[in-house]
């Protein structure tokens, strides 16, 4: 229970930080809007291309991003000598990583929705009959970045050239995740959309196992 | 000093052994030809990276619990000789596919598999080489590792089902699979010979990594001083 409690105030608390500076959501939300202009305006891709790639490419915008995004959520923390006087205030470290964790995945998830219209423009692909199994898929894979990206943000932020650090870590981990988002969100763009259920396997099992090892070792990463 | 020498030599008399082996005793293969004798560098440096990368992940496990500074130098020894290792299978496999495939590269479960796992300790290495402190480098490094370790199946069956172009095993693949006896024991001896130089390369590291601590010690003592 004191976990759950913990995760609530420490969620919350994460959520006030972000809504009163509005650091992380509008840039990321720029940055993505960017780089997915970027590759429609170099492709320039005609309707069946931009089927087969506008998923890949959509998620490597969304992989940047959070390798970006996910930076300060233990940096804040350590510049602001604030690490130690969280560990003091609950009494199981793991509710620090999984307030951050569901912070992260969140902020992800809305940056990820925000930027779908767009998407669907610039890649001329249908997306409002397929919009609730689009966001399962987006959840599924916003969770799969968010765990590992909040774990090796702990550890970039105590590592030099840290902005460099976190993406190098992160993105060759998150190779399933890409490549399963992708691939389900590819299959739900197509003239006739299905549910692939293998990706959506892939994505749950990623979750499940890394979920898993934050919570076994996720307290040796606070450690000072 | 005397048994790394001494192992050394014997290795050396098993690798040129091996390599006539190789060459001179095993058949040129029938549909591939002698490209095929790449088989003989690239099976047993993929299969000695899997060995150190396993050790590696032990050693990063042991860390963590125990905290004793020799699994920090276990694990960054068996990470660096397994890199060696991936970079020979990345290279080797190309150009035996080249010929054999038509085409040197493609994203199929098992290179992407190793491409991945490649990009992974070298992602390692370099985080050590970021952390100043000695004991958050070993305990970082380690959990990084960790979970580095258990990334491998998940990106392995996240690419089975698209087409996987890379043979199937032949040397332990069942009924139907085999090797002629004369490839086989020259096969068997070269992955001896490959396992030996395993060893003796990760146990070189962690002598080396074991001195390396002993000097940073000694400098902080005299800086302390």
């Amino acid at each position: 229970m004191s976990l759950l409690s913990n995760t609530g105030a420490l969620l919350g608390k994460e959520i006030r930080t972000e809504f009163r500076s509005r650091e992380l959501l509008p840039t990321t939300v720029v940055f993505i809007f960017i780089v997915i202009a970027l590759f429609s305006i170099t492709l320039h891709p005609t309707t069946s291309e931009s089927q087969r790639l506008g998923p890949g490419l959509l998620w490597v915008a969304f992989l940047f991003a959070a390798s970006l995004m996910l930076q300060p959520s233990f940096l804040r923390e350590q510049n602001n000598d604030t690490l130690s006087a969280l560990r003091l205030s609950v009494s199981d470290p793991f509710a620090i990583f999984f307030a951050k964790l569901a912070a992260n995945t969140l902020f992800l998830l809305l940056t990820e929705l925000l930027m779908l219209p767009f998407f669907a423009a610039f890649f001329n692909v249908h997306i409002l009959s397929v919009f609730p199994q689009l966001v399962l898929v987006f959840f599924l894979g916003s969770l799969g970045i968010a765990i590992p990206g909040t774990a090796f943000s702990a550890i970039s932020a105590q590592a030099r050239m840290r902005e460099l650090m976190l993406p190098l870590l992160l993105l060759p981990l998150l190779t399933p995740v890409l490549i399963a988002s992708a691939e389900a969100t590819a299959a739900l763009l197509e003239a006739d959309p299905a549910l692939p259920l293998g990706a959506l396997g892939i994505l749950i099992a990623f979750d499940a196992v890394f979920l898993t090892a934050l919570w076994l070792f996720g307290e040796y990463l606070l450690e000072e | 000093m005397v048994k790394t020498v001494f192992g050394a030599a014997i290795l050396f008399v098993m690798i040129v052994v091996t390599a006539y082996l190789a060459f001179h005793y095993a058949p040129i293969e029938k549909t591939m030809g002698v490209i095929q004798k790449i088989f003989y560098l690239h099976l047993p440096s993929a299969f000695s990276s899997f060995v150190a990368l396993g050790v590696c992940f032990y050693a990063n496990l042991r860390y963590v619990f125990t905290r004793e500074a020799k699994w920090d130098w276990l694990g960054v020894s068996a990470a660096e000789v397994g890199l060696a290792f991936i970079s020979v299978v990345l290279i080797s496999g190309p150009i035996w596919a080249h010929p054999v495939w038509g085409i040197w590269w493609t994203w199929d479960a098992r290179l992407t598999l190793t491409f991945v796992l490649w990009l992974l300790y070298m992602a390692y290495l370099l985080l050590r080489s970021m952390l100043e402190d000695p004991d958050k480098r070993a305990l970082f490094s380690a959990l990084f590792g960790i979970f580095a370790f258990l990334d491998v199946p998940l990106v392995y069956f996240s690419i089975r089902w698209w087409r996987t172009q890379h043979p199937q095993p032949v040397i332990l693949g069942g009924p139907g699979s085999g090797l002629d006896p004369r490839m086989r024991v020259s096969y068997l001896l070269v992955w001896a010979a490959f396992t030996g130089l395993l060893v003796l390369l990760i146990d070189a590291r962690y002598k080396l990594e074991a001195m390396r601590a002993g000097v940073e010690e000694l400098r902080r003592e005299a800086e302390v001083r």
